[in-house]
C-alpha cells in the first residue's frame, strides 16, 4: 500500500520536480551530495590501460625498452582494447619515456587495439606520428596553480598550445583524447570547483577531443565529490564521451568508479598492478589497479573483453622487472590462495 | 485496500498513470535500476580491530597494549568497539587475556564493548568479567561451519540459542554474525537465500543486529546487492550491518552498495588490522580510516574523529611492527 501511495504522490509532481520528490519520500533521506544515479549500469566498459605510460612514468626505476615492449605485448594479449604506450615529452623532463620512438616501433600491435601516446605539443605530435602513432592524447588541468606548477602556464594558455596539436591531428586524421587533471582536488589549491572541471572538459571536447578522461590526480575524491563533479560535467559533455581516471591514494578509487558507472560512465582508466605511485605523497599509491577494476566489473556482470588471469600475468611480469610488489589486491590474493 | 473510491483506484492504475504522465515510466524504470539511492544520514561504525583484527595478526600483543588501543579508540567517537573474544585460548591464543582486557579498559560512557561468546562457557566467563554486550558467530556455509567450529549450522544455532536465552535473562544484547555471506573458501559460491535463512534465524532468536560478513573478501557490488536483496526480505534493514573484507580491494564499493540499499551499520578495523587467514599475506578487514574518509566525503555523519582513529592505528602498527593497511593513513603519513 505504501508503494502505491508513493506512486500516487509522484504523479502529483511534474517531471522537473523529480528530485524534489525524493525529499518527500518516506525512504531513507537523500544526501545533498547528489545520490541519484542517472541510468542502469553499462553492459560494457572500455578499460584504458595507462600502466606503460602513466604507471611507469611515476616509477623510480628506469625500465629497459625491451621490458616496456614486453609489457605492452603481454597487455595486448590480455584483451585490453586501449593501451597507452608512451609519451612524446622531452626526455629531459621525463627520462622514463626517453625511448618513446623505440617503444612505438617495437611493440606488436594487435588488430583492434588502440595505442595512444601523450603529445604535449606540436613537436611531440610530429615525432609521435613519425614513429607510427595512430592516436594521441593531450592534458589540461582544472586547477590554475597545478597548471602553472606542472607545465608553467595557465589553463587557458595550455589549451591554446593544444590548438596546434588539434589542428595537426585533424589534418592527419588522428583521434585525440583529452585529459583533465585535478578534477576532485588539487595538491596546491585544495578544492576544485566542479564548474571549472566542466569548463575545461567542455573546451577540450569542443576543440575536437573524442573522449575526455577526468582524473582524480591526487586520489582525494570520494563518491560524494565524484557525483557532484560528474553532475556538472555531464551538463556540458555527453556522458558517452567521458572517462574516469581514479587514483587510489586514499583507497577510494573503486567506490568512485562505481558511482561513475551508476551515472552512465562506461570508460575507465586504470594501470596494471596499480603501477605508478603518487608524486604528491611519497610512497603512497597512485593509479587504481586494472586487475581490481576488472574484478569488480566482472562481478557486476559488466563485460570488458579482458582476460583477468592474463592481465595478472602481465602485472606479475612488470613487478618482477621493477623488483616491487604489486599494488593490486586481486593479484596479491590470487597468488596466495 | 477494500473500500477505495473509483477515482482513487483510477489513479492507482499504473497503466493509467503512465498514459497521463509519459515521463513517469522512464523515471520509475530509472529508479528501479538505481538500487534505491537514499544514503543514510548517519552510519554507525562497529570497530572490530581489537578483536577480529588482532585475532588474525601473527604477533601476540601484550595485554597492556590491547587495553591502550581500546582506550585510544574509546576517545575517537566510536560508539561500538569489539573488545575481545571469550573463546578457548587453545584455539585463539591472541585472545587468551580476554578477562584482563575487559577488566582493564576504561569504558567510555555511551560506548559499547561487545565480546564474542561462542558458547555458554564463554558467555558465563564474559559476564563474570563484566561484559554488557555479546556476539555469536554463525555461518552461511556448512563446510565453513564444520571446519571452523566443528559443527553444522543447525548445531551451531542450537548452541547460540542457549547463549541468546541466557543473555535475554540478563538483558544483555546479542549481535549475530553471518560469515561467508558472499563466498566460502571451501564451498565457493554461497546462495543468497542461505545467507537470508541464517540471518533470519539469528534475528528471530533475539539478536538485535546481524552483521553480514564477506569473510574472504571475494564479494563485489553485484553479489552484495543480490545477497542484501535476499536478506532484506527476512530481516529489517535497520537491523543489518556489513562486515567487508578488502582481500580483493572490493570492500569500499561493497559498503557503498550496502549504503545505497539502506544499510547503516558498517564493521571495520583500525589500520585494516587482521590479514586473511585464507590467503596468506593478503589483507583482511577494511580499514576504519578509509571507511570514515569515504563517508565523510559523502556528507554522512559517523560521530568519529578520523585523525584520532589514525593515531590509534599508528600506535598499534608500531606495537605490531607492521605497516598500516589503511591507504588514508599511508597518504596522510606522507605529508599530503
Amino acid at each position: 500500500m505504501a508503494a502505491i501511495v508513493r506512486l500516487v504522490n509522484r504523479s502529483a509532481f511534474g517531471p522537473a520536480m523529480g528530485q524534489q520528490y525524493l525529499s518527500y519520500s518516506s525512504a531513507a533521506k537523500v544526501r545533498a551530495a547528489g545520490v541519484r544515479a542517472g541510468q542502469a549500469l553499462p553492459d560494457k566498459v572500455k578499460i584504458v590501460e595507462v600502466g606503460p605510460r602513466d604507471g611507469l612514468q611515476n616509477e623510480k626505476t628506469i625500465v629497459p625498452t625491451e621490458t616496456k615492449i614486453n609489457l605492452i605485448d603481454l597487455l595486448s594479449e590480455s584483451g585490453l582494447p586501449v593501451i597507452e604506450a608512451t609519451s612524446f615529452v622531452s626526455p629531459k623532463w621525463v627520462p622514463q619515456m626517453a625511448d618513446q620512438v623505440e617503444v612505438m616501433k617495437g611493440i606488436c600491435r594487435k588488430p583492434g587495439v588502440s595505442y595512444p601516446v601523450l603529445t604535449p605539443n606540436l613537436q611531440g605530435f610530429q615525432a609521435a606520428v613519425k614513429a607510427g602513432a595512430a592516436e594521441v592524447a593531450i592534458f589540461g588541468a582544472a586547477s590554475e596553480l597545478f597548471s602553472k606548477k606542472n607545465i608553467n602556464c595557465s589553463v587557458d594558455e595550455s589549451l591554446q598550445r593544444f590548438d596546434e596539436v588539434m589542428k595537426a591531428a585533424k589534418e592527419a586524421g588522428v583521434p585525440v583524447r583529452g585529459y583533465v587533471s585535478c578534477v576532485l582536488g588539487c595538491p596546491y589549491e585544495g578544492k576544485v570547483a566542479p564548474e571549472k572541471v566542466a569548463h575545461v572538459a567542455k573546451r577540450l571536447y569542443s576543440m575536437g577531443c573524442y573522449e575526455i578522461s577526468l582524473g582524480d590526480t591526487i586520489g582525494v575524491g570520494t563518491p560524494g565529490s565524484m557525483t557532484q563533479m560528474l553532475t556538472a560535467v555531464t551538463r556540458e559533455v555527453p556522458v558517452s564521451a567521458l572517462a574516469v581516471h581514479c587514483h587510489d591514494t586514499y583507497g577510494q578509487a573503486l567506490a568512485n568508479i562505481l558511482v561513475a558507472l551508476q551515472m552512465g560512465i562506461s570508460v575507465v582508466d586504470s594501470s596494471v598492478a596499480g603501477l605508478g605511485g603518487c608524486p604528491y605523497a611519497q610512497g603512497a599509491s597512485g593509479n587504481v589497479a586494472t586487475e581490481d577494476v576488472v574484478y569488480m566489473l566482472h562481478g557486476l556482470g559488466i563485460q570488458t573483453g579482458v582476460d583477468l588471469s592474463k592481465l595478472i600475468t602481465a602485472g606479475a611480469f612488470i613487478c618482477r622487472s621493477l623488483n616491487r610488489k604489486t599494488n593490486s589486491k586481486v593479484a596479491q590474493a590470487t597468488c596466495k590462495l | 485496500m477494500g473500500n477505495v473510491p473509483t477515482t482513487v483506484k483510477h489513479c492507482l492504475s499504473y497503466e493509467q498513470l503512465v498514459q497521463d504522465y509519459p515521463w513517469l515510466r522512464r523515471w520509475l524504470q530509472e529508479e528501479k535500476t538505481i538500487t534505491g539511492h537514499g544514503y543514510p544520514e548517519f552510519v554507525k561504525i562497529v570497530e572490530v580491530g581489537p578483536r577480529d583484527g588482532l585475532q588474525n595478526e601473527k604477533e601476540i600483543v601484550p595485554t597492556g597494549m590491547k587495553i591502550q588501543l581500546i582506550d585510544m579508540l574509546s576517545r575517537t567517537g566510536l560508539s561500538v568497539i569489539e573488545a575481545t573474544s571469550f573463546v578457548s585460548s587453545k584455539w585463539v591464543p591472541q585472545m587468551a587475556d580476554h578477562t584482563d582486557v575487559l577488566r582493564g579498559i576504561q569504558r567510555a560512557p555511551r560506548v559499547q564493548y561487545p565480546v564474542l561468546t561462542p558458547n555458554m562457557q564463554g558467555f558465563q566467563d564474559a559476564v563474570a568479567a563484566g561484559a554488557t554486550e555479546v556476539a555469536v558467530f554463525g555461518s552461511a556455509s556448512e563446510s565453513f561451519s564444520k571446519k571452523n567450529i566443528n559443527c553444522s549450522i543447525d548445531e551451531s544455532m542450537l548452541r547460540f540459542e542457549e547463549v541468546v536465552n541466557a543473555a535475554k535473562e540478563r538483558q544483555i544484547p546479542v549481535r549475530g554474525y553471518v560469515s561467508c555471506a558472499l563466498g566460502c573458501p571451501h564451498e565457493g559460491h554461497i546462495q543468497p537465500s542461505k545467507v537470508a535463512e541464517v540471518a533470519k534465524r539469528l534475528y528471530e532468536m533475539g539478536c538485535h543486529e546481524i552483521s553480514l560478513g564477506d569473510t574472504i573478501g571475494v564479494g563485489t557490488p553485484g553479489s552484495m546487492f543480490k545477497m542484501l536483496q535476499s536478506v532484506m526480505k527476512e530481516v529489517p534493514t535497520n537491523a543489518l550491518a556489513v562486515h567487508c573484507h578488502d582481500t580483493y580491494g572490493q570492500a569500499l564499493p561493497n559498503i557503498l552498495t550496502a549504503l545505497q540499499m539502506g544499510v547503516c551499520v558498517v564493521d571495520s578495523a583500525v589500520a585494516g588490522l587482521g590479514g586473511c587467514p585464507y590467503a596468506q599475506g593478503s589483507s583482511g578487514n577494511v580499514s576504519t580510516e578509509d571507511v570514515l574518509y569515504m563517508l565523510s566525503g559523502m556528507g554522512i555523519q559517523t560521530g568519529v574523529n578520523l585523525s584520532k582513529v589514525a593515531e590509534a592505528g599508528d600506535f598499534i602498527c608500531s606495537a605490531l611492527c607492521r605497516k598500516t593497511n589503511s591507504k588514508v593513513a599511508q597518504a596522510r603519513g606522507r605529508n599530503l
